[in-house]
């Protein structure tokens, strides 16, 4: 035993066993990706940035039902709404401070009518704090950015919720 | 007026030295971070110029527009001396370098002395940065580093005497060319093994990066350094290891010889052989780094003293009294 060990330290057979390892690794396919050049894919259910979506011909699609801003966790939801002249309901204030914002998706899956959703996007860091406090104007615009996406992500998942 | 001549030219010389030395101390940072990434199966940095070969320009680059902090309770002359020393010497020990012949800076006849001095001069510039630094992570990552150097320094030392046994002669070309027909990593193999480790461990690389030990030390000697006085301690240290790759492949890699004496071979040029074997050094450097984890400081200090001490004592020994009893022994 004694004998045997003395013999493995002498010759670094560990060591040169662990140094062909590496070598092997060496010649192996990289599990890592070029991040910004090239992206990971992203689940359909991905919780990145939110957007208020609209109604093909242009409604918003939001009735100002306040269920996300009832339910948010973090209370990063705010919302004020109004009667409009002809009747319905919207809202005139749609706030998300993005920055309390702890993406559970739990306004996305409150919502009856599938108005404010996370999308893919989860590049939107910025320079000041100011900005991520997002508007309803700000939102709307992620939404019609991203609508493609937006809606064939909700129809994939659309079996399993 | 001729002797302001001499120094041009001297100079000039010095330049076309020193230009590619820090020029690949810059590549064989990146190399570095190339291998250990893609042991790990990680791509490394590939973006800055063709293949990331520019990396180590954009770090240098951001190093320099960085602020220097010198600490309020530092001895400022000696915080300020030591990364300037660190990388004079590790630079100065080039000049006896032969990269041909023909082609050396100083050609002097105790060139393999003159090396082993510098480099053992390099453990004052760690040791003054982490006195002056006056901050107990830098001081204890100087005791450690000077304590290491000291105890490696001595068995590469007895290497060394191994080698200039077989030689006869203390000049760094007569070692080269005495390995004409053999190079000494064939009957010395077991010395090159320890000359391998104690490179690393004179280094201060993994497994014996104790001095800069992150998980206990936070970055040794270095952590109250930044900006271009860090990047020297920095180019310093590679151009320590670069140097030890360059001594590893001249004792027992036959320097500037060619490995075949055959007609294709012997057109290539000593310096890109003698660029090769470094080269070669290097990247088992940089795979033992990715490879193994750092040793004990107890570990460590054992291995140097009750190890590799009496390994290569026995071993001079040993190559006494062989070329002793068969008559070998070099004459001049």
């Amino acid at each position: 035993m004694k004998i045997s060990r003395f013999f493995k330290t002498i010759l670094m057979t560990d060591f040169l066993g662990g140094l062909f390892i590496a070598i092997k690794e060496i010649f192996k396919s990289k599990k890592t990706i070029n991040y910004p050049f090239e992206k990971g894919k992203i689940s359909p259910r991905y919780r990145g940035e939110h957007a208020l979506r609209r109604y093909p011909n242009g409604e918003e699609r939001c009735i100002a039902c306040k269920l996300c801003e009832a339910v948010c966790p973090a209370q990063a939801i705010t919302i004020d709404s109004t009667e409009r002249s002809d009747g319905s309901r919207k809202t005139t204030r749609y706030d998300i401070d993005m920055m309390k914002c702890i993406y559970c998706g739990l306004c996305e899956e409150s919502c009856p009518v599938d108005a404010i959703v996370q999308g893919p996007n989860f590049e939107f860091s910025t320079e000041t704090r100011e900005e991520l406090y997002y508007t309803k104007e700000k939102l709307l615009d992620n939404g019609d950015r991203w609508e493609n996406i937006l809606a064939a992500n909700i129809k994939t998942d659309n079996p399993y919720r | 007026m001729e002797y302001i001549n001499i120094i041009f030219q001297e100079v000039y010389k010095i330049l076309f030295l020193l230009v590619p030395v820090l020029v690949s101390v810059a590549m064989i940072v990146w190399l570095d971070r190339r291998v250990w990434a893609f042991v790990q199966k990680r791509q490394g940095p590939n973006v800055v110029g063709p293949f990331g070969l520019l990396q180590s320009v954009a770090d240098a680059l951001k190093y320099v527009f960085k602020e220097i902090i010198i600490p309020a309770s530092s001895n400022k002359i000696i915080f300020i001396l030591a990364p300037i020393i660190t990388m004079t010497l590790a630079l100065i020990a080039w000049a006896v370098i032969p990269f041909n012949e023909t082609q050396v800076l100083a050609d002097i006849n105790v060139g393999i002395l003159y090396i082993f001095a510098v480099s053992s001069l390099g453990v004052y510039g760690i040791i003054m940065g982490g006195w002056a630094s006056n901050s107990k992570y830098p001081f204890l990552g100087a005791i450690r580093s000077a304590a290491q150097m000291v105890s490696y320094e001595v068995s590469i030392g007895i290497i060394i005497i191994n080698v200039l046994l077989c030689v006869g002669s203390l000049n760094l070309n007569d070692i080269i060319i005495a390995q004409k027909n053999m190079w000494f990593v064939v009957p010395l193999f077991p010395m090159f093994v320890i000359f391998f480790i104690s490179a690393l461990a004179e280094t201060n690389r993994p497994p014996f990066d104790l001095p800069e030990a992150e998980a206990e030390l936070v970055a040794g000697y270095q952590t109250e350094y930044s900006g271009m006085m860090y990047a020297m301690f920095w180019l310093g240290e590679y151009a320590n290891i670069l140097l030890m790759c360059a001594m590893g492949s001249i004792l027992f890699l036959g320097g500037w010889l060619s490995p075949i004496e055959l007609y294709p071979f012997n057109l290539i040029p000593g310096a890109v052989w003698l660029i090769l074997k470094i080269l070669l050094l290097f990247i088992l450097f940089a795979l033992v780094k990715a490879t193994v984890p750092r040793y004990r400081y107890d570990q460590l200090m054992r291995l140097g003293w009750k190890v590799f001490l009496p390994l290569s004592l026995t071993w001079v020994v040993l190559t006494a009294s062989y070329l002793f009893y068969f008559n070998l022994l070099p004459t001049n």
